[in-house]
């Protein structure tokens, strides 16, 4: 019942953001933006709900993303598949996005990413467990896809001494 | 599910980005305030019609305000409202000694003036979800920080003040604290009147008192 809740809130949201920018590119970095955000103190949360142990590699890491947190806060499951062959990029298929129940996108805002404060959830939480990711939508229902897919490549893993994005 | 996390989350960083933008750009908090109850009327617009789908018909407005406190006060924060008084002409007061938006705040006065802009979308949301109920009224939100000398933990809690949009029908008994009348447009400006920064003033049920000229919509 809360997810409702959840979903109305975004929209709510990102009505507001695309009212506030004109440009749905600024739209799009505001929201990656507040997904970095978001994501950085999700993962605490998380790690202390589920009590996940260190990941190993890059393919532990995609299942407990689509099989445990997906799950715990979304209630779906994505499945993972397009392994590339170095084993460090990914897709994440969700057959539907629980944030887009009850949207459509309007024609003047085609390069709008809806759900991109996914991407920087995504982005933030692995970066506070020591990797560099880079999230991208390659498909969207919004746009008329069958199915929502999210590529997420592995940049590389950061020490501890270096708190990314700082001197 | 836990998304009960991911809504706190959610919420807490649509204030900040807010509140980020507007130092940025136009440097007019009040308008963020605006923004915020704007966005939790669509909000609680929407909510209210899912949850109403297949209850019953309300009797009267008690009915209404009743199943805001329990069913709707339940399915969006997980607990009922704790307390709710009236005064039978339009004025409702409902209490929450434990808001949600606002636990994971510290205790004290430090940020007590920082707490109206977590109220902001919560005001929206009710009054949205009134709205599609066939009520228009006005909802504001104060937050007083209980003594420090009393041993609980809570520190926050949330007076919720809602009153039809025709406040000259109130009459004022001799005894009855006064009211301030606010001849505002905008329901931003009753934010800030709202908490006194640094004050300690606990509110009682119908203290400060005030009525905002009716807003359209």
């Amino acid at each position: 019942m809360n997810s409702e809740l959840f979903t109305l809130t975004y929209g709510a949201l990102v009505t507001q953001l695309c009212k506030d920018y004109e440009n749905d590119d600024d739209v799009n970095k505001q929201l990656d933006k507040m997904g970095y955000n978001i994501g950085v103190r999700l993962i605490e949360d998380f790690l202390a709900r589920s009590n996940v142990g260190r990941c190993h590699d890059f393919r532990e890491t995609a299942d407990v993303i689509a099989k445990i947190a997906f799950k715990m806060y979304l209630g779906i499951t994505p499945s993972i598949t397009n392994w590339s062959p170095g084993g460090d990029e990914f897709s994440l298929i969700l057959e539907n996005n629980p944030l887009v129940d009850f949207v459509e996108l309007p024609d003047n805002h085609s390069t709008l990413i809806y759900s991109n404060l996914l991407c920087g959830v995504l982005r933030g939480a692995l970066e506070m467990v020591q990797m560099a990711v880079d999230v991208k939508f390659v498909q969207d229902t919004l746009k008329g896809d069958s199915v929502t897919e999210i590529r997420m490549k592995f940049i590389r893993r950061i020490e501890d001494n270096l708190p990314a994005g700082e001197e | 599910m836990a998304d009960e996390a991911l809504f706190l989350l959610l919420h807490s960083e649509m204030v900040a980005g807010l509140y980020r933008a507007a130092e940025q750009g136009e440097g007019e908090n009040g308008r963020c305030t605006t923004k915020l109850e704007s966005m939790g009327f669509r909000v609680g617009q929407g909510l209210i019609e899912r949850f109403t789908k297949d209850t019953a018909r309300f009797k009267d407005e008690l009915d209404i305000m009743k199943f805001i406190c329990k069913d709707f006060w339940t399915t969006v924060f997980k607990k009922q409202i704790d307390n709710l008084r009236t005064n039978h002409q339009g004025i409702y007061v409902l209490q929450d000694n434990k808001f949600r938006l606002l636990t994971q705040m510290s205790a004290g006065k430090q940020y007590l003036e920082h707490a109206p802009k977590y109220l902001a979308f919560t005001c929206g949301l009710i009054r949205g979800g009134l709205s599609n109920l066939g009520i228009k009224s006005i909802v504001t939100a104060e937050v007083s920080s209980m003594p420090a000398c009393r041993y609980i933990p809570d520190v926050f809690e949330i007076l919720i003040k809602i009153w039809k949009d025709q406040p000259r029908t109130l009459s004022r008994t001799p005894g009855q604290p006064r009211n301030h009348s606010l001849c505002s447009k905008a329901l931003s400006k009753c934010f800030p009147n709202s908490v006194m920064p640094g004050s300690d003033r606990v509110t009682t049920a119908m203290g400060s008192l005030f009525q905002c000229s009716t807003t359209s919509g």
